[in-house]
């Protein structure tokens, strides 16, 4: 879009260092951001795309360089003080406040008022007229949090904005949000982009860098890769700008699917949850890997957390082997040698202060029962293992594992429920956020774990990587599992016309 | 809408049916004098619970309150009677002295990052310390000042009285409402109570906030003080001791989270009703220890709380579904 650079520079970084201890977390770094410019800010974990935003927004205090804004060097102080200068940021998780209503939750600390008294018609209607430009026509006057993360989204951009943001960072936005969803706040990055806003844009997903953006700068380890505009920037090239290294062909590549027969390791029968998931089968046997695909909501979660026990069915019958089993608690699952990584990570997951090895080996231990502690050695030893076999990339295993980038993290996560040798392991949004260099390791640890008889349950939102490993994927859509596909039917095209209900 | 304002609705169905209840067994119940009485009584209760509320409102908690009141009283008893000093001068003098301990409290919370439990659990010692400082004995106070506004009064229909400090306490309230919903400042604490975080990267000016607030709940607990020296006449160290803990209870009875961010001064007001229509059943029941007033508070302020967890439940399901 040679549009875009004819437009005067906005936003100009010349290299930007920062350093914490042990970690040059960004080594002289130039960006350009110009007005009415849409700029993917892209690179693995651990490349420093977070660390520049946050020394953007005066979160972190830079050790060198400039940054300029319409010509003028500035220097903010907080996220305030970024958001009076220009500089609006967008988070994942949406930085509003939950309990307050929408219309006060935009004009908070702004409000319209007279003799002290903040008139609230008046700041509803001016709410109701700035929503009604991004097209969301809602009740002001409720609660925020009576409204889905996309409308929450949407109304922290409008908030960006109306401050006078000339330069809006939305730091992945897009990932807890569903195709439609996208859709309309991709609709509005385009409009705000007309208006002459300068859109910083920083994401996982590569379709929606090709959807959206018209520059994108690719940072690795810290160091500038390039900057291209996207008309000349292959997705092949991209990828390997990344990643340095050219695995981008290998990163998705396709096994044959086999068929595998047997009697089912694990298997649900009219399994289910009043208004929680409506009853589903679900068979997998040993050897074989079952993707749930579906839009977020649509139950795929629920699934994972009914059949390991986290919430319990008031419906139906699991069987191990065969035999009825109850799975009313995550112990009974992991009694029956059942193991689950849980999709966030940061909460339900790991223990952030705690070492590589003492996460790794929490379920074991918890599985033994703490008054009988596995010895120090033994310890080691299985840290040790896990560590050299699934490439975990940390100095040592007494390193907080908080320390460690996302994927280091899911792998050690991984090794927690592999050290207790399960039978049947659930792994829900393996590859959610972490790079594309660890999505390809994990895959192909799927693959490898399958192959050594362990039965799969798999549930992921890229629908190319389930596609790939499945032997069987099942549909969920609306709190209900719709449909499954084996075989040839197994493709991300077949997928996706199944959640669209085609 | 309705399931916004549901657990002060809820707390207004209680309050309703315990006074039909009331009613049902003593007719009298109906007279002006009855209510007249209940709002006299709980007076000083209702304006530091305005405070308390604020306080909660915030995700903050203030131990203090009941100290300040015995204090306010102390010095009150022993400037006035002791050193002669003009009443509505030391009523002035009081309140500036407690806005200023509040404010000191709201700077070291914000300042250090001390939990406000902490800080002003310190404050409640330190007030109740000083209150022996001034004197030990229970002073009591005979200025005409004292005799002429306790004579103010609405005769109400019927031989009730709307009694002086019975309209203080309700025009606390009023200010109270229009502080909490109708200003930049009831938006900030509401702001601080969802999420501190958040509401500092908006731009909220958390520092000034968190020390205001601890400065309104301090002065009105000076203002509840010097209520309840017009209500006995007398300036006490031991008195008001657990009144923190009672206002605590209305303020969530009264529909307040207690993690902050939800809830209403109006919802305060009924809470202290409440209490005081157990007290006042007990009073005419005759026969019941006035420790069952502690009993059935217990009791409803496990319902309340048992009550918002539930009702916190339910509304995070339908969100997510």
């Amino acid at each position: 879009m040679p549009a875009a650079t004819e437009q005067p520079q906005l936003l100009e970084i010349r290299g930007l260092t920062k350093g914490f201890p042990g970690v040059q977390a960004l080594d002289h770094v130039d960006f350009t951001l110009h007005a009415g410019e849409i700029h993917g800010l892209l690179g693995e974990n651990g490349a420093g795309k977070s660390t520049l935003i946050k020394v953007l927004t005066g979160v972190f205090k830079r050790d060198a360089g400039t940054i300029r804004l319409d010509g003028q060097d500035i220097n903010a102080r907080d996220p305030a003080d970024a958001l009076s200068l220009g500089i609006g940021t967008v988070y994942q998780e949406v930085n509003l406040l939950p309990n307050l209503s929408v219309a006060e939750n935009l004009f908070i600390g702004r409000q319209p008022h007279r003799f002290g008294l903040v008139r609230t018609g008046e700041m509803r209607r001016l709410s109701e007229e700035l929503l009604t430009g991004y097209g969301l026509d809602i009740d002001v006057a409720n609660p925020l949090s009576t409204y889905s993360v996309a409308v929450q989204q949407i109304v922290a951009i409008a908030r960006a904005v109306d401050l006078s943001a000339k330069v809006l960072v939305l730091d992945e936005p897009t990932a807890s949000l569903d195709a439609h969803e996208v859709e309309t706040l991709f609709k509005i990055l385009r409009d705000l982009k007309s208006r002459g806003i300068g859109i910083v844009f920083v994401t996982h997903f590569l379709d929606q860098v090709y959807a959206v953006c018209d520059r994108i700068t690719v940072l690795r380890n810290g160091r500038l890769v390039g900057s291209r505009p996207i008309s000349q920037l292959p997705r092949i090239e991209l990828v390997s700008m990344m990643l340095g290294r050219e695995l981008a062909a290998e990163a998705l590549h396709r096994n044959q699917r086999k068929a595998v027969t047997g009697e089912p390791l694990v298997a649900f029968k009219d399994y289910g949850k009043r208004r929680l998931l409506e009853p589903f089968d679900l068979a997998v046997r040993a050897g074989e890997v079952v993707g749930l695909a579906g839009l977020l909501g649509s139950g795929r979660t629920e699934t994972a957390k009914l059949v390991f026990g986290i919430e319990r069915a008031d419906s139906g019958q699991a069987f191990v082997d065969g035999k009825p089993v109850r799975i009313a608690t995550p112990r009974d699952a992991a009694r029956l040698r059942f193991g689950f990584t849980p999709e966030d990570r940061k909460t339900e997951g790991i223990v952030a202060e705690l070492s590589v090895r003492e996460n790794i080996i929490l379920a074991l231990q918890a599985q033994r029962g703490w008054l009988r502690l596995l010895p120090r050695r033994r310890q080691e030893e299985i840290a040790d293992r896990f560590i050299k076999l699934l490439d975990i990339r940390t100095p040592d295993a007494e390193k907080p594992i908080g320390l460690l980038s996302g994927g280091n993290q899911q792998k050690a996560l991984l090794a927690r429920w592999l050290a207790t040798e399960p039978r049947f392991l659930i792994l829900d949004e393996p590859t959610r956020g972490i790079d594309v260099g660890a999505h390809a390791e994990i895959i192909r640890l799927i693959e490898r774990l399958c192959e050594e008889g362990l039965a799969l349950l798999v549930i992921s939102s890229e629908l190319e990587e389930i596609a790939s490993y499945s032997d069987r994927v099942v549909v969920l859509r609306d709190r209900r599992h719709v449909r499954e596909l084996s075989g040839s039917e197994v493709s991300a095209d077949t997928i996706m016309t199944t959640i669209a209900g085609h | 809408m309705i399931r916004r304002h549901l657990p002060v609705l809820i707390t207004l169905a209680v309050f309703i049916v315990g006074y039909l209840i009331c009613l049902a067994q003593f007719p009298s119940f109906a007279s002006t004098r009855v209510i007249g009485n209940l709002l006299t009584d709980n007076a000083f209760l209702g304006i530091v619970a305005v405070g308390m509320t604020f306080v909660i409102l915030s995700g903050g908690i203030d131990l203090s309150v009941g100290s300040v009141i015995a204090f306010t009283g102390v010095f009150l008893a022993v400037t006035i009677e002791k050193y002669g000093l003009n009443p509505y001068l030391a009523f002035v003098l009081i309140l500036g002295i407690a806005a200023l301990f509040g404010s000191g409290m709201g700077f070291l919370i914000h300042t250090f990052q001390i939990p406000a439990f902490i800080v002003t659990l310190a404050g409640m010692f330190l007030a109740r310390g000083l209150c022996f400082v001034l004197t030990t004995d229970s002073i009591p106070i005979n200025a005409p000042a004292y005799g002429q506004i306790t004579d103010i009064a609405f005769r109400l229909p019927g031989g009730g009285r709307l009694t002086f400090i019975a309209m203080v306490m309700l025009i606390t309230f009023a200010i109270g409402i229009v502080l909490a919903h109708f200003t930049r400042f009831g938006a900030n604490v509401y702001a601080l109570g969802g999420n501190r975080t958040s509401a500092e990267l908006m731009g909220v000016p958390v520092r000034k906030t968190t020390i205001r607030i601890y400065m309104l709940s301090s002065f009105l607990a000076a203002l509840a003080g010097i209520v309840f020296s017009f209500y006995t006449s007398a300036g006490y160290s031991l008195a008001a001791t657990g009144v923190e803990l009672d206002t605590i209870a209305a303020v969530v009875i009264g529909g307040t989270l207690l993690t902050g961010g939800y809830g209403t001064i109006i919802g305060t007001l009924v809470g202290v009703l409440i209490q005081g229509l157990i007290q006042t059943y007990i009073t005419f029941e005759g026969t019941l220890s006035s420790w069952w007033t502690k009993i059935a508070i217990g009791a409803l302020l496990f319902a309340f709380i048992v009550l918002q967890r539930g009702l916190s439940a339910a509304s995070l399901r339908t969100r997510s579904a």
